[in-house]
C-alpha cells in the first residue's frame, strides 16, 4: 500500500515537473519567436504580398462573425443595463456605459476571442501541418528562414487586423445599443449619440487599441509556436490547434487584466 | 566528404543509431538500405543538420555539423539539396513557384533567368505540363519529382534522397535513377540515397550500406552486398521472411 502511494506520488511529481518544463520551454520558444519577428521586420516590405494575404485571412474572413457578435453584444449590453437603469429613470446613461465598456474591455476582448478561433486556430493548424509534412524542414534546407517566411507576416497581419476589427466591433456594438435604446428604453438617437460623443475619452481609445495590439501578438505568437512545435502527424496538429486556442484565451484574459490594472488601477 | 564518427542517437528511451561510423567520398553515390525504422532517415537528418548526435561527430567537408552555429549550418545547407519522402511542397504555391522558391527567396537570379532555370528543370523531370498546377492537383509520384526539381534547382554539391523511387512506376523510377547517375557524371554531385528499392540501389550505387537496428551491418559495392555472407544482408536483399531479421 505504501509502495503504491509512493510510486503514485513520484509519478505525480515527475509528470508535474515535465509539464512545467515543457511550459517553460514553450514560453521561451514563443518569446524568441516574437524577438526574431521584430528582427525580421526589416523585410516587411519584401513580404507585403504575404502580409496582405494573411490580413485577408485574419480580417476579411472573420468580418461576418465579428459583425454579428458586435451587434448583438451591443444590443444585449444595452438591454440588460438599460432595464436596470430604467427602474431609476437613468436610461440616458446607457450610451456612456456601452462606449466605456466597449472601448476599454469588451471591444478588444470580443474581437480577440473571435480572431483566436478564426485565425489563431488556422495558423496553428496550417503551420502544424507544414511541420509534420516536412515543409518547414524543406524551407530550412533551402536556407529560407521560417520566421521571415511564415511567422513574421502572420504576426504583422494580426497586429494590423485585430486593432482595426476592434474599432469596427466597437462601432457596431454602439449601433446595436442605439437600436435597443431607442425601441425598448425610449432614448432618442440624438440623446444617445450625444452621450456617446461626450463619453469618448482619448485614453480609453488608445488603451483599447494597445490592448488589441498586445492580444494580436499573443494570439499569433502562441498559434505559430504551437504549429512549429507540432509532432506526431494529424493527432499532433489537432493537439497544437486545441492548445493554441486555449492558451491564447487564457493569456488574453490574464494580460488583459494587467493592462487594465496598469492604466486604470494606479499601479504606475 | 561526409564523415560519421561513432554517431549515436536516441529519442527518449529508444536508441536509433548505435556507434555508426562511415565516410562518403566526394562524387560518390552512397545508398543506405535497411528496414523501416532502422535509422536511415535519421542519418540523412544528421547530415542535413536537423539532428545533433548524442555521441560522435558528423563532419561535412571538414566542418563539424553537430554543435555548429545557425550561420554555419545555413552555409553547409546551401551546398545541399534534400528530396523529402512526400516531396514537402508548399501547398499554396504552384509547381513552377515551388521549384523556383529558393532562387526567388535568395534573389539568386533575375526573373527571366529564374523562369529559364525552372523551365529547364521542369523539362528534365518531364513536368512541363504540370507547371501551373497546384500540389493538390498532382499525384504523389509527381510531387516527388517536383521535390527533386526543387532540390537540384540550386545545383547543390550534395543531394540527400529520402526514398526517391517509392510510389513511382518502374519507368519513372529508372528515369530518376538515371538522373541521379547523370548528376554524378556531369556535375560530380555526391548523393546519399535512402531506399528500400534494391533494383534502384544496384543500378545507382557506388557503395551500399546496410543498416539494421541502428547499426551498420555492412558497407560494400553492389557486388559485395549481393554476395554478402551476412545473414541479415542476405535476408533483406532477397526479401525472405525467414532469417535473423526480427519483425
Amino acid at each position: 500500500m505504501f509502495e503504491v502511494l509512493k510510486s503514485s506520488f513520484h509519478k505525480l511529481i515527475s509528470d508535474t515537473g515535465a509539464k512545467l518544463m515543457y511550459q517553460l520551454g514553450f514560453s521561451g520558444f514563443s518569446l524568441i519567436l516574437i524577438f526574431k519577428t521584430v528582427v525580421e521586420l526589416r523585410y516587411v516590405f519584401a513580404k507585403r504580398k504575404e502580409i496582405i494575404k494573411q490580413m485577408y485571412v485574419a480580417g476579411v474572413k472573420s468580418i461576418l462573425v465579428c459583425s454579428i457578435v458586435a451587434l448583438f453584444g451591443g444590443m444585449i449590453l444595452s438591454l440588460q443595463t438599460g432595464l436596470q437603469f430604467k427602474v431609476y429613470g437613468q436610461q440616458e446613461f446607457v450610451p456612456t456605459l456601452i462606449i466605456n465598456i466597449m472601448n476599454k474591455e469588451l471591444g478588444p476582448l470580443l474581437t480577440a476571442i473571435i480572431l483566436t478561433a478564426f485565425s489563431g486556430a488556422a495558423m496553428a493548424a496550417e503551420l502544424g501541418t507544414m511541420k509534420v509534412s516536412e515543409e518547414i524542414d524543406a524551407l530550412e534546407m533551402m536556407s529560407i528562414d521560417p520566421v521571415r517566411f511564415l511567422v513574421m507576416p502572420r504576426i504583422v497581419a494580426m497586429s494590423i487586423m485585430l486593432p482595426t476589427l476592434t474599432i469596427y466591433t466597437v462601432i457596431l456594438a454602439v449601433l446595436g445599443g442605439a437600436v435597443v435604446s431607442f425601441f425598448q428604453l425610449g432614448v432618442t438617437f440624438e440623446t444617445y449619440f450625444r452621450q456617446i460623443v461626450d463619453s469618448i475619452y482619448f485614453k480609453d481609445m488608445y488603451v483599447g487599441l494597445f490592448k488589441s495590439f498586445v492580444f494580436a501578438v499573443i494570439i499569433a505568437s502562441i498559434s505559430c509556436s504551437n504549429g512549429l512545435l507540432a509532432k506526431d502527424g494529424a493527432l499532433g496538429v489537432g493537439r497544437a490547434t486545441r492548445v493554441s486556442v486555449v492558451s491564447s484565451y487564457l493569456m488574453i484574459l490574464i494580460v488583459g487584466y494587467f493592462i487594465t490594472a496598469i492604466f486604470y488601477g494606479n499601479i504606475i | 566528404m561526409i564523415e560519421f564518427s561513432n554517431v549515436s542517437k536516441g529519442f527518449e528511451s529508444r536508441k536509433i543509431l548505435k556507434d555508426v561510423d562511415f565516410t562518403i567520398r566526394d562524387g560518390e553515390i552512397f545508398v543506405i538500405i535497411g528496414q523501416s525504422g532502422a535509422g536511415k532517415t535519421t542519418i540523412l537528418r544528421h547530415i542535413a543538420g536537423f539532428y545533433d548526435p548524442d555521441n560522435g561527430d558528423v563532419v561535412i567537408d571538414s566542418v563539424k555539423m553537430n554543435g555548429a552555429s545557425n550561420r554555419i549550418r545555413k552555409k553547409l545547407r546551401e551546398k545541399m539539396g534534400f528530396l523529402f519522402q512526400g516531396g514537402a511542397l508548399l501547398n499554396w504555391l504552384n509547381v513552377r513557384d515551388n521549384i523556383g522558391l529558393p532562387l526567388v527567396e535568395h534573389r539568386l537570379a533575375s526573373k527571366d533567368e529564374i523562369a529559364r532555370i525552372v523551365d529547364e528543370k521542369l523539362a528534365l523531370l518531364q513536368l512541363t505540363d504540370a507547371a501551373d498546377k497546384m500540389p493538390s492537383e498532382i499525384s504523389g509520384g509527381m510531387k516527388k519529382r517536383v521535390g527533386l526539381a526543387r532540390a537540384i534547382v540550386r545545383n547543390p554539391e550534395i543531394i540527400l534522397y529520402d526514398e526517391p523511387t517509392s510510389g513511382l512506376d518502374p519507368v519513372m523510377s529508372a528515369r530518376i535513377d538515371e538522373l541521379i547517375l547523370r548528376m554524378k557524371r556531369e556535375l560530380g554531385v555526391t548523393s546519399v540515397v535512402v531506399t528500400h528499392d534494391m533494383n534502384s540501389a544496384y543500378r545507382i550505387a557506388d557503395r551500399i550500406a546496410m543498416l539494421y537496428s541502428g547499426e551498420m551491418v555492412q558497407i560494400g559495392t553492389p557486388d559485395e552486398i549481393r554476395t554478402s555472407e551476412s545473414g541479415i544482408v542476405q535476408q533483406f536483399i532477397s526479401g525472405n521472411i525467414h532469417g535473423p531479421i526480427k519483425p
